[in-house]
């Protein structure tokens, strides 16, 4: 007996360590003593647990029927039943409740995970289909399953659940990857249609559904203006997904790709906003004007507030890395609890979080991004993409899982109307506001981004968490609910995969030209690399007053105070080292295997020697074949370029590494062809950017400097020099190959002064950015 | 800006420039302002390295054989008049000029822009493009990682050359 009160207590003192149950253990603490049956009572004490969950707010809302539990309950009933007089300890004991929660939460996210990696073996589909349709899809058989038997998904959108733990991931991600100068210079046209267009598009459907809800045909007239309001609210937000992958494909111009991503971002606030005012309203009997005045007014102080909040928040977090030289493994995790931190709080005075995590994470980024390490800056970005990545997973899914297991109620008036006004409403909306915006912007937007707008206002799963959030007072809830869950799929679904072949479409009717020949593409793209570069030395100032002088504002005292006193000649060769290092790990990365099989400038030429001896005939399709692939092989304009961020991976610039390695490899090269002295390096034959040895490597930097990169590069030298001649253009590669030299990064430095060069631009400029972004 | 015509009157050789280029006094007064920020050393004229400290202009794949082609060979520094005049070719074409066959052809015309194109692929020099320079500005711009290219890298430049 003793000893099985022993036992009781200590499972009692595991299970007290939840907090959940503490609460019931002090009830029940007394009734254990007398019971006779401690494994039992341990299990009810499980159940317990689980009938806790289900009635609050948990986090996770546990909100598993007791189904689930009886088999545990029976098999606990069968293992107690023996009489108190024995005392054998069964071997092995099944706790389930115990890990319930974090259990289904893994299995839920490692399913959702299987099914994003499945997707990814077919490639084909992905190229067809935008993940989240298979997301929906795949929910959505997983749901059918669960109803049939007869299980109610976790609550995964309560309203605490989505807007405190998946939402802050998401927004975070798409803030983080942002990219900034596009941006900012879009400002104003992104707050336009995010802010403009969402009321638009909101006004209008509620005001068209109201109208149709007085025809007593469809049998809704009990639908007030406000709740159509509130419905509409939540219908016209639009959600980035699907529609950037696709534009990415299609090569759409920057301007369309931002212009959509900052609508995205900045409608997620401007709706909350709206959805709780009309909220407010809607449950209140009567409206007052002068409250709906002062809700207006309380929609800017939201945003600005929200604003504030984010820039305080950016400012601490990057004040605190500066001293966090010595802790660098602590630093990635600064970043998010600033970030989540500033999103709670600007949640707890009601203000908009999601503006405040998106200034918070544009802010920080910039600062923090020097402060930090290397390995730091690895961490942040691959954590953020993770966490956004899991996040968006999971909320598709779960869309599909709850649409099999809600109860509906259809209308096929009201929401056939409902999917009509919101294309509708958007496509005047996106024509009325882009006619008032064009001219103020320097590239107007044409009818083909226009119906780009139009088509790709995809809705997603800040919609779905919003309906789900409705109050219960509101009588036609679950129409809805239903509404929106059709809306969500019609436009995922169509929309989602119809818009891919019906750009391609537009796109290639437009450039109706005849295929020119491979020398023209050259050509042409010589010109246009040729007039891009000009227009940078030119620089194009008279846009940027605010930002030059923000700039020196932010070079004189804010980075004075935020930033790290970085040592200049540490950082500049630990930049270097990073560039050398790069390049070798992608060279390992591409090529796994045959490090010989890297492309590099010299096996190019003698090709052209080899392939001169051959000349043969081609046919014109093989001319076309070839021509696809050279013209989309080639870098890509600066304006065109919209590698900035694919939604579902990291930023890709092997574009700018590619450029910058090869002119590190040429200089070696023409280095190389120089003497075997350091300082005779200076004199090249071409005028490629060498730092005359003697003269502004001085001026730029003190002498100790100097001497050190002297040393370098007469090291380098004499490495090469020791190698004869026969150097392949890959930097690395070389070296990898042969054994004699062991991997010292510096060993392998080529044009140091060249790179020394760019690395101190780097470090004057305007954004002294690591490579990887932008 | 109030300092308009100060600021006109320390750049010397005004009046010429705006006739030769064509650009107007506003144009040349941004660029003076232009040209000073990238002469950050206040010498009165750039050197490669000023050139190679605009950032934007590193990710451009011809950036070395642009910023060749502000100096002339032998120089190694450009001064403001040089700068204005290499610029000058990227006006646009005066569709109204006046044909007069006595005075020289503007900076911007047709001929001229042909011409500064075509120094950009001739390194050497000797007013004809070879082959090889052909192919290694061509080279310049083909993405190095793409797989795909690799396998037709031989037949392309075999292409490629045949046409032109």
């Amino acid at each position: 007996m003793s000893h099985r009160l022993g036992e009781n207590m200590i499972i009692h003192a595991l299970l007290s360590s939840l907090d959940l149950t503490s609460f019931h253990l002090a009830e029940e603490n007394s009734a254990s003593l007398k019971n006779e049956q401690p494994i039992r009572h341990c299990l009810s004490h499980g159940t317990q647990l689980n009938e806790y969950g289900a009635n609050g707010n948990v986090a996770y809302g546990l909100n598993t029927s007791p189904s689930k539990l009886p088999p545990w309950k029976t098999m606990g009933e069968t293992d107690a039943d023996p009489d108190p007089g024995k005392t054998t300890q069964t071997m092995f004991t099944l706790n389930y409740p115990r890990i319930q929660i974090p259990f289904e939460i893994t299995l839920w996210v490692l399913l959702a995970s299987f099914a994003k990696i499945g997707f990814h073996v077919y490639h084909k589909i992905t190229v067809w289909v935008p993940e989240s349709c298979l997301l929906i899809s795949i929910g959505l058989i997983v749901g059918g399953i669960m109803h049939s038997v007869n299980e109610d998904p976790p609550a995964v959108l309560t309203s605490s659940a989505f807007f405190l733990y998946m939402l802050p991931p998401i927004v975070l991600d798409s803030s983080y990857f942002m990219p900034t100068r596009p941006f900012f210079e879009n400002f104003g046209t992104v707050l336009w249609f995010a802010v403009v267009g969402t009321l638009w598009n909101s006004i209008g459907i509620g005001i068209s559904l109201f109208a149709i809800c007085q025809i007593e045909a469809f049998g809704v007239q009990d639908i007030n203006l406000q709740e159509n309001l509130l419905f509409a609210s939540i219908i016209s937000t639009v959600e980035p997904v699907a529609v950037l992958t696709v534009f990415e494909d299609i090569s759409i111009h920057e301007q369309l790709y931002i212009v959509v991503f900052g609508e995205c971002l900045f409608n997620d606030a401007v709706t909350v906003v709206l959805y709780n005012l009309f909220n407010h309203v809607a449950v209140m009997p009567e409206v007052e004007a002068g409250e709906v005045f002062l809700d207006i007014g309380s929609f800017f102080v939201v945003g600005l507030g929200g604003v504030f909040f984010g820039l305080l928040f950016g400012f601490v977090a990057a004040f605190t890395t500066r001293f966090t030289g010595k802790v660098r493994e602590i630093e990635p995790l600064i970043i998010f609890l600033y970030s989540y931190l500033a999103y709670l709080l600007a949640e707890l005075f009601a203000i908009s979080s999601i503006m405040a995590i998106v200034t918070c994470a544009l802010t920080m980024k910039y600062y923090v991004e020097e402060n930090v390490s290397q390995h730091s800056c690895t961490t942040i970005r691959h954590v953020i993409k993770m966490l956004g990545s899991v996040s968006e997973t999971l909320i598709f899914f779960f869309l599909g899982v709850v649409t099999i297991t809600t109860e509906h109620e259809w209308n096929w008036g009201y929401i056939l109307f409902t999917l009509l006004f919101a294309l509708l409403w958007r496509g005047l909306g996106i024509l009325v506001l882009t006619q008032i915006i064009n001219p103020f912007r320097t590239i107007p937007f044409n009818f083909k981004d226009q119906f780009g707008l139009t088509y790709g206002g995809l809705r997603g799963a800040v919609s779905f968490a919003l309906a789900f959030t409705l109050p219960e007072s509101i009588g036609h809830k679950k129409l809805f609910i239903t509404g929106t869950i059709v809306v969500i799929i019609f436009t995922v679904f169509i929309q989602g995969i119809t818009i891919r072949p019906l750009l391609k479409l537009m796109n290639v009717r437009k450039t109706n030209r005849k295929q020119e020949t491979i020398s023209v593409e050259i050509h042409k793209r010589l010109m246009e690399h040729t007039v891009a570069g000009i227009e940078d030395l030119c620089g194009q100032w008279s846009h940027y007053y605010w930002k030059d002088k923000f700039m020196k504002f932010n070079n004189q005292i804010i980075r004075k105070i935020l930033i790290r006193d970085t040592r200049p000649e540490s950082s500049i060769v630990a930049l270097y080292k990073k560039l050398e290092l790069q390049n070798a790990m992608e060279i390992l990365d591409t090529m796994s295997g045959d490090i010989s099989a890297a492309p590099s400038l010299i096996s190019l030429h003698e090709e052209i020697k080899n392939a001169s001896k051959s000349r043969k005939k081609f046919l014109s399709s093989d001319v076309t074949s070839m021509h696809e692939l050279l013209s989309k092989n080639m870098y890509k304009i600066r304006q065109r370029t919209v590698s900035y961020t694919n939604k579902h991976s990291l930023p890709n610039d092997i574009t700018a590494r590619e450029i910058l390695m090869r002119r590190h490899t040429s200089l070696r090269r023409s280095l190389r062809a120089g003497s075997f002295h350091g300082t005779n390096a200076a004199k090249m034959s071409q005028k490629f950017l060498s730092l005359p040895m003697g003269q502004s490597l001085n001026s730029g930097f003190p002498p100790r400097r100097f001497g050190h990169t002297e040393t370098i590069v007469t090291k380098t030298v004499r490495v090469e020099s020791s190698n004869h001649g026969r150097l392949p253009t890959h930097g690395l590669a070389l070296f990898l190959r042969k054994e004699r030299c062991s991997f010292n990064p510096r060993c392998s430095s080529s044009a140091v002064a060249e790179v020394l060069h760019e690395l101190d631009a780097w470090g004057d400029g305007d954004e002294p950015e690591r490579m990887e972004s932008e | 800006m109030g300092s308009t015509s100060s600021t006109l009157l320390k750049i010397p050789n005004v009046e010429e420039l705006v006739q030769e280029t064509g650009f107007s006094p506003a144009h040349i007064i941004r660029l003076y302002d232009r040209f000073k920020v990238l002469d950050k050393e206040g010498r009165g004229h750039l050197c490669p390295q000023d050139f190679g400290a605009i950032k934007e202009l590193a990710m451009n794949p011809i950036r070395d054989r642009i910023i060749s082609a502000f100096f002339s060979p032998g120089k190694e520094t450009v001064d403001f008049n040089t700068f204005v005049r290499i610029l000058a070719h990227f006006r646009p074409v005066d569709k109204d000029r006046p044909k007069d066959p006595n005075s020289p052809e503007p900076i911007n015309s047709r001929s001229n822009k042909l011409k500064f194109a075509f120094q950009l692929y001739d390194q050497d020099k000797d007013g004809k493009i070879s082959r090889d320079e052909l192919l290694k500005v061509s080279s310049f711009f083909i993405l190095l990682s793409s797989h795909k290219l690799n396998m037709t890298d031989s037949r392309l430049i075999d292409r490629f050359s045949g046409t032109c």
